[in-house]
């Protein structure tokens, strides 16, 4: 474990999904995670991380919250943001299978299909190559990565599939790094955020 | 679905990932697929698909079994959300039957009538995960060394009383605190009072945790109910009769929602507990005997 960063601040999404387990990986490199409920709580917060769960009941919590605006605003503003699973297809521009209410932040530029992998009985885990090391991937109930825009770079790939992308600030797996114990990505996450901080 | 080699499915790992993806949650009893979708739109994080809620279930007597693979197949194909359902305790081929048609977890359930007197399915057989009830540490331990992937307090079902409920999470994360404080040596000694296998005691001394995560269940009936339960210590909630045998289970629905998810703002409760009409009338556990108690149901 390295020394705690005391100043930084990082959000997790706490309105429904797996925020616990991203909190115990961000302590694990450092950071005091702050679970993020209102608008209150994302002002306090240099950074977001937006976790799996089930991304239609997230939408309508971030309605009822107000948290929808205010989290927009961040982005639009360049808040440095990680979407896993439920939170990518909360982050991506089109979302295809989803409810026809449902809302997303165009954050980043991708379409995905949300349980396109298939019902849990279809859930697996499996390597992953990226630029920064193989990964174990868990997918639960995966949405995946079907259009992938041109200002989007492809930096995680299962087989020829695109499941880690990014654009700018903002990250978006399609798998759970929460669940394997290994924190290289949270770090990988981190450091984009202590280095924005320094610019 | 998917063909990469080198994948696996079911493992433990992925099944505890459904249990994770589901906290802070909340999941709905319902009955027909029209119910299911006032479930997804209030918010549900799943839903649990059966014939019969439990204070139905508990009205009509009788045995009580699985459902009819049509109706679940109706609300699997109403909402995105992930569906549950029930099966009797023991009976492996009514989760032979669940797992085929494509549910994403199958509670192993007390409140269906028993089909074996002592054993419960051995549920690492299994790629769906399973949820068990428990009404304490040693019988929660015992359902994880059988492969539950999610435990649940029994509560009393179908009574819109949370007093059992309450009960069953103090006693399990009571017992979970005074654990993590306990030496090497009293370990042996917990672990013979629980009957329940040592390993799984002293990975609760080690990492301060149980091993799988634990809802709440049973006689949830308003807002407050759900944000007294999280605020005990469980990770999410499920509500059987609460929602559709109330007045009116749309906002009802959603109240609860986002009761769990803010259940340390007392503003928000305060908010969301008004004018939601009449919750289920219930039934004061007192007026209820012994022999017709569910939670008494497992071993």
């Amino acid at each position: 474990m390295r020394g705690l960063r005391v100043n930084l601040r990082i959000g997790v999404l706490a309105l429904q999904g797996a925020f616990a387990a991203h909190c115990e990986c961000l302590a694990s490199v450092g950071v005091e995670p702050v679970e993020v409920r209102s608008p209150a709580q994302l002002e306090s917060v240099q950074a977001l991380l937006m976790p799996g769960g089930e991304s239609s009941t997230m939408s309508q919590l971030l309605e009822s919250s107000g948290l929808f605006p205010a989290i927009a605003n961040r982005l639009s503003a360049g808040m440095p943001t990680f979407g896993t699973c439920a939170g990518m297809i909360l982050l991506a521009s089109e979302i295809l299978d989803g409810r026809s209410d449902q809302h997303s932040f165009s954050a980043i530029d991708i379409s995905v299909r949300r349980n396109a992998f298939g019902r849990q009985v279809d859930s697996f885990e499996s390597s992953i190559s990226t630029p920064i090391g193989e990964f174990h991937g868990v997918f639960i109930r995966a949405p995946r990565i079907e259009r992938v825009g041109a200002n989007v770079e492809v930096i995680g790939t299962l087989g020829e599939e695109p499941v880690l992308v990014r654009q700018g600030n903002v990250l978006a797996a399609s798998f759970h790094p929460e669940l394997t114990g290994d924190a290289r990505l949270h770090e990988y996450f981190v450091t984009t955020v202590s280095n924005m901080r320094k610019v | 679905m998917n063909s990469t080699p080198g994948s696996s499915v079911g493992t433990q790992r992925v099944k505890r990932g459904l249990a994770e993806m589901l906290k802070g949650g909340v999941i709905m009893d319902v009955v027909n697929a029209e119910q299911a979708k006032i479930a997804e739109d209030a918010g549900a994080c799943a839903v649990m698909a059966l014939e019969r809620v439990p204070a139905d279930i508990r009205r009509d007597g009788g045995v009580s079994r699985m459902s009819d693979p049509s109706m679940i197949e109706g609300i699997q194909a109403a909402v995105h959300i992930p569906v549950m359902a029930k099966v009797r305790i023991g009976h492996f081929v009514e989760a032979q039957i669940i797992q085929a048609l494509g549910v994403d977890f199958i509670d192993e359930s007390e409140v269906l009538t028993p089909a074996d007197e002592k054993h419960h399915i051995d549920k690492f057989a299994f790629t769906v995960p399973f949820v068990c009830g428990a009404t304490n540490l040693g019988e929660a331990l015992r359902r994880v060394s059988e492969g539950a992937c999610m435990i649940r307090s029994k509560g009393e079902a179908g009574t819109g009383d949370i007093v059992e409920a309450v009960r069953h999470l103090r006693s399990i994360l009571g017992d979970i605190r005074k654990i993590t404080q306990a030496d090497e040596a009293e370990l042996f000694e917990w672990a013979k009072q629980l009957q329940a296998p040592l390993p799984l005691v002293q990975e609760i001394a080690e990492t301060g945790k149980f091993p799988v995560p634990i809802f709440c269940a049973g006689g949830i009936a308003t807002p407050a109910d759900a944000a007294l339960a999280m605020q005990l210590g469980a990770e999410a909630v499920f509500v059987g009769s609460g929602i559709f045998k109330s007045d009116d289970p749309a906002p009802r629905a959603k109240a609860i929602v986002e009761a769990t998810t803010h259940f340390r703002d007392p503003e928000v409760l305060v908010r969301v507990s008004r004018g939601l009409g009449a919750p289920m009338t219930g039934i004061n556990m007192d007026e209820i005997n012994q022999t017709q108690r569910f939670a008494q149901r497992g071993w």
